[in-house]
C-alpha cells in the first residue's frame, strides 16, 4: 500500500461525513479483552484449570467447563486459514470504508478467530496478532505482518483503529511544560502537519528556541484558565485540531493538613477545570470530525501522574487533583467516543519538572513522555504507564492496592 | 444658590473640568506581579460567564469575577507592607474616605523611562519643584513613564533576572514621605517600586517607606500623559474589602480644561 498522502483541502460544497462507528455491544466478560487492548497487551482468556486458551471470552472453559478463567499474555503468532474482502458490507460503517479485509486465523495459542486482516495476508501466511480498540472502543483482533516492527501504518484498516500523528494537526496545551520540547520534536518526526504550542500568560517570557523553526510548529496564546482565551482559540482552530496533547499541570508539594489549599485549588484549576474548558470548546468540533477522512480528528492525550491512581501523602492536594482529572477523563472519553475520537492517559512517575527536583531517580523526562505519546497514538491505546516508577506502581496496585496506600507514605 | 459643589457640577457640565480615566481595563490577560513560584501567587483576573441571554439566564447577562487584591489598576493600603502593619486605619475598609479625593503632582519621566531601569531621584523631583512649585503635603505624586502604552510582554518586561520597569530609588521615597508628607505615590507600571526594586536598600523602598508612613500606592495607572503637572484631583476609592490590603479600582482625575 502507498504511504498516506497529506490531505487535500476540503471541498466546501461537500458535507463533512458524520462519524459512524462499528458495532459496539460486547458482553461484560469481553471487556477483559478491552482492558488488555487499552494498554496494548496481547492477553487472551485461559482456563485456570486445564490451561486451554480460548477466544472470544466465555463464561466457562469450552473444554472442561471450569468457570476459572484468567487473562494471560499469549503468543501473538497465527496462521491465516482463509481470507475475504468485503466489497459491499451491510453495516454502514464498513460500507463507507470498503473494501474491508477479514480473515480466519488459527492462533499459535490454539483458538481460531475472525480478524481484521492486513493487505498481504493470504491463506497459509503467517501473521502477528494485535489486540486493539476499534473506533467503537471495543477490543478486536488485527492480523498484521509477522515480522516485529513492520509498519502497518500504510494499511487503512490499521489507521482506522489508531490515531497516528502523520499529517494531523496537534495542539499541545501548555508550551511551558517540561515535556513540550520533546513532544514537538517527536510529533514533527512522526509527520504531524502542524504542532501548535499553547502559551499561557503570553506576557511572561517564553524561549521557543529552535522549536518554531521546525516545520509546522507555532506558538499561539492559550490560557486554559480563561474562558475567553479558550473560546477564541476554538474559534480559530476548532476545526483544525485532530489531536490534543494536554500537558497542563501545577504540582506543589504538601500534605493533607499542611498543604496549601490555594495550591490545591490552583492544581485543580490547571489539571481539571482548564482542560474541561478546553474540551467543552474544542471537543464538539473534534467529535464532529471523527470521520473526516484518514486524517480526521483522532485523539485527546492527557499527561497525568500515576499518583492519580495511588495518592502520595506528601503530594496530597496535587494527587487529589490528578485523581479528579483521571475521573473526569473517563467521562470525556465517553463523549469523545461518539465521534470515534480516542482518549489516551499517560500515567507518569515523578518527572523532570522543577517541582520534582529533589525526588530520587528514575524520573520521567520529556523524551520518555514524547516517545510514549507518539507510540500510544500510533497504536491507538487508552492507557500507558511511563517510566519505571509508574510501571512499578501499576504492578503493585494490581497485586495489592492496600499495600500501595501504606507504602506511599514512604514517598 | 451657589456653593463649591454646584460650581464643580457646572464646571463638569460645561467641560471646564474634564474627567480623565486613569484605569487600565481589568482583563484576564492583565499582567500581574511575578514572584518566585515557591511564594504564594496572586490569583489572576478571571471573568466567568453566569449567563448571557441564554439557557442559564434568558434575559440577563452577568459574570462571576475573581482576582487578587493586587491585580489590574489597584490601590495599596498601608497594611500591604510589614512597615505599615501596626498603623491605625491601615486597611482599605478603614482608611479615611477623605483621602480618596486628593490633588496630584505629575512628574513626567516619559523620556527617561525609555530606559527600563530608570530610577527617579531626589534631584529629578527638585528639578520638577523648581518649575512647578513645592509638592504640597497630602497630595499624590504620580510618576508618568508612558509605560501604560505598552502591551503584554513589553509592559511586564520580564527577563531572567526579573522585571525591568522604571520606578523610584530608595532616597526619593524616604524624602517624599519624610520631607513632603505625600498622601501616596502612583505609577503606570506593575508595582509602585521599580521592577528591580527588590535589589535596592531597603528592598522595595516605595512599599517600605510609603506604607510605613501610612501613605498609599497606586499602580498600573494609565493616561498620566493627559494630566497637568499640577492641578489634577484624583478620585481613588478602593473596594471596601474587609481587612483588605488593596483592591482593583477605577481611578479618575478631574482636570481643568486646557485653554
Amino acid at each position: 500500500m502507498a504511504p498516506l498522502q497529506p490531505p487535500r483541502r476540503k471541498d466546501p460544497l461537500k458535507r463533512t461525513p458524520l462519524p459512524l462507528l462499528p458495532p459496539g455491544q460486547r458482553s461484560r466478560a469481553a471487556h477483559h479483552l478491552t482492558a488488555a487492548a487499552a494498554e496494548g497487551r496481547f492477553a487472551l482468556p485461559r482456563c485456570a484449570a486445564c490451561g486451554t486458551f480460548h477466544f472470544p471470552v466465555r463464561e466457562a472453559c469450552p473444554d472442561c467447563l471450569s468457570a476459572r478463567i484468567e487473562m494471560v499474555e499469549a503468543p501473538e503468532g497465527a496462521t491465516v486459514l482463509s481470507q475475504t474482502t468485503a466489497e459491499v458490507p451491510a453495516d454502514n460503517y464498513f460500507r463507507e470504508r470498503a473494501p474491508w479485509r477479514v480473515g480466519l486465523v488459527k492462533m499459535d495459542a490454539g483458538p481460531t478467530a475472525l480478524v481484521h486482516l492486513h493487505p498481504e495476508g493470504i491463506a497459509g501466511s503467517r501473521v502477528r496478532l494485535v489486540l486493539m480498540l476499534d473506533r467503537a472502543e471495543q477490543a478486536v483482533l488485527y492480523a498484521g505482518p509477522e515480522q516485529k516492527g513492520a509498519d502497518p501504518m500504510t494499511d487503512p484498516q490499521w489507521r482506522e483503529m489508531t490515531a497516528d500523528p502523520l499529517h494531523r494537526r496537534v495542539l499541545i496545551t501548555d508550551a511551558r511544560s517540561f515535556a513540550a520540547p520533546a513532544l514537538v520534536k517527536a510529533l514533527v518526526e512522526a509527520g504531524a502537519r502542524e504542532v501548535r504550542l499553547g502559551l499561557p500568560e503570553a506576557w511572561k517570557p517564553f524561549a521557543a528556541g529552535k522549536l518554531t523553526a521546525l516545520p509546522g510548529v507555532s506558538v499561539v496564546p492559550l490560557d486554559l484558565g480563561s474562558e475567553r482565551s479558550v473560546a477564541d482559540h476554538a474559534r480559530d482552530y476548532g476545526g483544525k485540531t485532530e489531536i490534543v496533547i494536554n500537558t497542563a499541570d501545577h504540582m506543589r508539594p504538601g500534605g493533607a493538613l499542611g498543604g496549601s489549599i490555594t495550591a490545591t485549588r490552583d492544581a485543580m484549576e490547571a489539571v481539571v477545570f482548564g482542560p474541561m474548558r478546553l474540551a467543552q470548546a474544542l471537543a464538539p468540533a473534534m467529535i464532529g470530525r471523527g470521520a473526516d477522512g484518514p486524517t480526521g480528528a483522532a485523539a485527546w492525550v492527557n499527561l497525568l501522574s500515576v499518583h492519580a491512581l495511588a495518592p502520595s501523602p506528601a503530594l496530597a492536594g496535587w494527587s487529589a487533583a490528578q485523581a479528579a482529572a483521571l475521573a473526569w477523563s473517563h467521562s470525556l472519553r465517553a463523549d469523545l467516543a461518539q465521534g470515534g475520537v480516542k482518549l489516551l492517559n499517560l500515567f507518569c512517575g515523578p518527572t523532570d519538572s522543577d517541582w520534582f527536583q529533589t525526588w530520587p531517580q528514575p524520573r520521567v523526562g520529556g523524551s520518555a513522555v514524547a516517545t510514549a505519546a507518539v507510540s500510544g497514538l500510533k497504536r491507538g491505546l487508552e492507557e500507558m504507564f511511563v517510566g519505571d516508577v509508574a510501571k512499578d506502581i501499576q504492578a503493585r496496585l494490581a497485586a495489592n492496592p492496600k499495600a500501595v496506600e501504606r507504602e506511599m507514605r514512604q514517598g | 444658590m451657589t456653593n463649591s459643589l454646584t460650581l464643580l457640577v457646572s464646571a463638569l457640565g460645561s467641560g471646564a473640568v474634564e474627567v480623565v480615566d486613569l484605569t487600565q481595563t481589568l482583563r484576564e490577560d492583565s499582567p500581574t506581579i511575578v514572584l518566585p513560584p515557591e511564594f504564594g501567587a496572586s490569583a489572576p483576573v478571571r471573568i466567568e460567564r453566569i449567563s448571557r441571554y441564554d439557557a442559564n439566564g434568558p434575559a440577563w447577562y452577568w459574570n462571576n469575577l475573581s482576582f487578587g487584591e493586587h491585580t489590574g489598576t489597584h490601590f495599596d493600603a498601608p497594611v500591604h507592607w510589614f512597615t505599615g502593619r501596626d498603623l491605625p486605619l491601615n486597611t482599605v475598609d478603614t482608611l479615611p474616605v477623605a483621602d480618596m479625593i486628593a490633588p496630584a503632582c505629575v512628574i513626567d519621566c516619559s523620556a527617561e523611562s525609555a530606559d527600563p531601569d530608570f530610577l527617579l531621584t531626589i534631584a529629578h523631583v527638585e528639578a520638577w519643584e523648581a518649575k512647578h512649585g513645592r509638592i504640597p503635603a497630602r497630595s499624590w505624586v504620580l510618576m508618568r513613564t508612558d509605560w501604560s502604552k505598552r502591551q503584554g510582554a513589553a509592559y511586564a518586561n520580564l527577563r531572567d533576572d526579573g522585571a525591568h520597569t522604571p520606578g523610584p530609588d530608595a532616597a526619593v521615597m524616604r524624602w517624599l514621605v519624610d520631607e513632603r508628607g505625600i498622601l501616596g505615590f502612583g505609577t503606570e507600571t506593575i508595582g509602585t517600586d521599580a521592577g528591580q526594586g527588590g535589589h535596592l536598600t531597603p528592598p522595595y523602598p516605595a512599599h517600605h517607606y510609603l506604607h510605613g508612613a501610612g501613605s498609599y500606592g497606586l499602580q498600573c495607572l494609565a493616561a498620566l500623559d493627559r494630566l497637568p503637572p499640577t492641578g489634577a484631583v484624583i478620585l481613588a476609592a478602593p473596594l471596601k474589602v474587609h481587612e483588605g490590603s488593596g483592591s482593583p479600582l477605577r481611578v479618575l482625575a478631574l482636570i481643568p480644561k486646557e485653554g
